[in-house]
């Protein structure tokens, strides 16, 4: 790769190697600034030259994977688009995403998020399979409107990291996984949206958000977690209004 | 979170960060968030006014002045001023975030997020229109 500038930036990056120390601490690194590194590059230039020891995940390098996400001075970033010089002249402090259990270095625990989505049945349910020969379920360009936007989920967990009700309320289901729900819900296709709404109608689910709304803000694929979330309230609340005044009504 | 991991040389334990009480001031949507929440109490002071004015009108015009001569007083003035500003705070964070509560269609196609947030305004400004006509009527 050839070097178009001669200077450098500084990164502080999160060490954090359980099998010698305790707890965390920054190690700092001098990486050229070229104009089309993100920050995922400056680590990898880390791993290749500086300190093949640094941990930390990756793979698609295009916003596609949702595997490199860190903080970025502060904020919960993809590092494969978050160029360096947005952060110049630095220093440019990565940590891993904040409020999950850290593995090493910038590599973070991920199970509980994973058990979380898998709570909220995030698959098409149906009541009866219709047979094969009667060919696919179609649907109108309004109908995958109505949930496309939050099928575009990469499972990044950014919006976990922006979320403090995930940092104070450990059981809180989570910004994405109630957001994947709400896809499922809304699919023409689907019919599981009673199933969904028994499991997220709880303290630990829709209600356990108070609307900080940052997890929007910070969603690389412009979902709105925090839309669906209050959506979904809407739908809840209408819906126990319903069999409060219609008990006998067909649930 | 919670985990049931193990500690062995080859599962080493997780570290875990705790969560600063002053989590909020760590960006703007944080403390914008906690200033909504708290903005509850001054929306509850000026009920409680109200409560005080209706309680003042039933004992009497004697009353009545004590109360309005209370409400004059420097304290009073800049409570109010304090109370209106978050109340204030409160109604248009409340406005602007209804867009992403409503998805309204109209012929399938979703309305675009001003014009949700817009026909909320309109109908606070029509109102107040109302309420205002009818305080300076007489």
């Amino acid at each position: 790769m050839s070097r178009a500038t001669s200077s450098t930036v500084t990164l502080e990056v999160t060490r954090y190697r359980p099998e010698e120390e305790t707890e965390p601490t920054l190690q700092t690194y001098e990486v050229p600034l070229e104009q089309d590194w993100v920050v995922l590059d400056a680590l990898n230039y880390i791993k290749d030259r500086q300190d093949g020891s640094l941990s930390y995940r990756w793979s698609c390098r295009m916003g596609v994977c949702g595997s490199c996400g860190m903080m970025v001075n502060g904020t919960p970033k993809l590092t494969c688009a978050a160029f360096l010089t947005d952060y110049a002249p630095g220093p440019i402090r990565v940590e891993p995403l904040q409020f999950f259990p850290i593995m090493r270095d910038l590599i973070v625990d991920v199970t509980d998020f994973l058990s979380k989505l898998k709570s909220v049945k995030p698959w098409i349910i149906r009541d009866t399979e219709r047979p094969l020969a009667e060919g696919e379920y179609r649907q109108t360009p309004d109908e995958l409107d109505a949930y496309q936007q939050f099928s575009q989920c990469i499972n990044c967990m950014l919006c976990y990291a922006a979320c403090p009700v995930v940092g104070l309320e450990p059981d809180f289901i989570g910004p994405a996984s109630i957001a994947l729900a709400q896809r499922y819900n809304l699919d023409s296709r689907d019919e599981g949206a009673r199933e969904r709404l028994d499991i997220l109608s709880t303290h630990d689910g829709i209600w356990g958000c108070t609307f900080v709304g940052e997890c929007t803000k910070v969603c690389p694929k412009h979902v709105d977690p925090a839309g669906a979330i209050q959506q979904y309230k809407l739908t809840s609340g209408l819906d126990s209004l319903k069999s409060l005044l219609l008990p006998w009504g067909a649930k | 979170m919670s985990t049931d991991a193990h500690y062995t040389p080859y599962h080493p334990k997780w570290y875990r960060r705790r969560v600063s009480v002053w989590w909020w001031l760590k960006n703007r949507t944080y403390a914008g968030f906690v200033l909504r929440e708290l903005s509850s109490v001054f929306v509850a002071f000026f009920a409680i006014v109200l409560l005080w004015e209706i309680r003042a009108v039933l004992e009497g015009p004697e009353a009545y002045a004590q109360f309005t001569a209370r409400l004059q007083t420097p304290l009073f003035l800049a409570l109010d001023l304090v109370a209106f500003l978050f109340v204030l705070f409160h109604a248009i964070t409340w406005f602007n975030a209804a867009p992403a509560a409503m998805v309204v269609r109209v012929r399938g196609k979703r309305l675009p997020d001003w014009v949700v947030a817009g026909s909320n305004y309109v109908g606070w400004f029509l109102l107040s229109m109302v309420i205002a006509g009818i305080l300076l009527r007489g």
